[in-house]
């Protein structure tokens, strides 16, 4: 198993093993969100008070879901990244970093978008809503640091201590806002409960969120494959695989 | 420890012959709290109400401010190298920086908050719970912004990019430390508000100087 793991860490094969799967895991994904858009739209009844605004959940929450799980990976791969010096988890870290923030920057606008029949107000300095903005502001630090420096490896390590300190602080920065002021609903989903929607509702809601998954790692393996081109481009076995092509 | 001493003393000796990198965030501070009362009406009530947070905000920036100088000498004149490749802790070293810097921006600003909170009209329980709250959150402001200083050590700007990095980590410190004025102005207790900001501060003394030191090892590994 551990050998498996340091296998895949090398970027050569993780290319070879990425590039059989890349397809499928792209098709699936197009294919989930497409359904679940569908189901989610169309057959899902509208809420009793909400009426049909209540369908931006199926976009809203999985964003929201994804945006935070998106960076404790990024920062699981920059603790795999200082500890063992794998280059392929900071390309990870690198890649992660760009579809995280756009994938909060949804999460935002969406909420927004939400909010305004909701609640009146496009924004409101709600603690979820605040918290998310702090979280993409994260985001943008570790974008904005690797911007800055030129240096691929220091620019690497640089990003990988910063996404570190970032995933210790966001508990804190979670409470602490939470505590501030709240008004938004509590989270609509959790793994340990059983949902307060019925089923009807909340059925579309997982395959949307399993597809937004999907859709993140199909996103991810492409990005990260492009990046492995790009740093190994004087590596033989990338040279022939560009004649094959 | 000698490392310690020995660096904090340096530091202070520098500064004071040098005053003006010390005094400048100081003046700045100043500045932009009168520039409030200018944008927003001279009327009492109205600026009592948003002191406390234009206070504290102003303080944040003004600590940003002085971040950027923490390593930077060290690191162009070569002696943060000699730090880090020396058999002493860089831990240790990281500790003297962030204590230095605490003693020439963060204490100067502690004793300018009663100045700041007559601009602003506040009255004297909030100006107490002001100046306590920032003496008790400035030592944490030194200890995280050295976290984004360090990271930034060895770029030509990198003055702007510490804000970016940094203003995130302070959020928790600015709603607990703007809470615990308007808990102390409307005469309710302040205790759970000085608790959760020692605990904030505790933390960070364990854990950010372990990043810092992390960042300084990679600056000077180039």
């Amino acid at each position: 198993m551990f050998n498996w793991l340091h296998r895949l860490g090398s970027s050569k094969i993780f290319f070879e093993i990425s590039g059989r799967w890349q397809v499928s895991l792209l098709s699936l994904s197009l294919l989930m969100l497409a359904g679940g858009s569908v189901w989610a739209l169309l057959f899902v009844p509208p809420d009793y008070q909400q009426g049909n605004s209540v369908r931006i959940m199926y976009i809203h929450v999985p964003a929201a879901i994804l945006a935070q799980s998106g960076y404790v990976m990024m920062a699981g791969a920059a603790a795999i990244f200082l500890i063992w010096r794998i280059k392929l988890a900071d390309i990870a870290v690198k890649c992660i970093a760009p579809v995280g923030a756009s994938i909060t920057f949804l999460a935002l606008v969406t909420g927004a978008i939400w909010g305004k029949p909701t609640w009146g107000a496009w924004w409101v300095w709600d603690a979820r809503l605040t918290s998310t903005l702090v979280l993409f502001f994260l985001y943008v630090g570790v974008i904005a640091l690797r911007a800055a420096m030129e240096r691929q490896a220091s620019a690497g390590r640089a990003c990988a201590i910063l996404a570190l300190v970032g995933v210790v602080n966001l508990p804190v920065i979670k409470f602490s806002v939470e505590w501030w002021y709240t008004l938004h609903q509590p989270a609509s989903f959790s793994l340990m409960e059983k949902p307060a929607m019925p089923a009807e509702m909340w059925l579309p809601l997982l395959v949307m969120v399993f597809a937004f998954y999907l859709f993140f790692f199909a996103i991810l393996i492409l990005r990260i494959r492009n990046e492995i081109l790009v740093r190994e481009k004087n590596a033989d076995w990338v040279k022939r695989w560009l004649e094959v092509r | 420890m000698n490392l310690f001493f020995a660096s904090v003393q340096r530091d202070l000796l520098v500064h004071f012959r040098h005053p003006s990198e010390v005094l400048n965030p100081l003046v700045f501070f100043i500045v932009v709290i009168s520039l409030f009362p200018l944008g927003i009406g001279p009327e009492p009530g109205q600026l009592k109400e948003i002191a406390p947070g234009i206070v504290w905000v102003a303080a944040l920036l003004a600590t940003l401010m002085s971040m950027d100088s923490m390593f930077r000498s060290d690191f162009e004149d070569g002696s943060l190298e000699q730090v880090v490749l020396s058999e002493q802790s860089t831990f240790t070293f990281v500790l003297a920086k962030v204590v230095s810097h605490w003693l020439l921006s963060g204490l100067p600003l502690v004793l300018l908050m009663p100045l700041a909170a007559l601009l602003l009209f506040l009255d004297e329980a909030g100006v107490w719970a002001l100046t306590l709250s920032l003496l008790l959150v400035s030592p944490t402001l030194s200890l995280l912004g050295g976290i984004g200083a360090a990271l930034t050590v060895g770029l030509p700007r990198g003055g702007l990019l510490v804000t970016i990095l940094v203003m995130p980590f302070y959020v928790p410190v600015l709603v607990f430390a703007t809470a615990m004025v308007h808990a102390a102005e409307a005469g309710s207790d302040t205790i759970g508000y000085v608790y959760s900001l020692l605990a904030i501060l505790f933390g960070s003394l364990c854990l950010a100087p372990i990043a810092t030191a992390a960042a300084l090892n990679l600056a000077t590994d180039q």
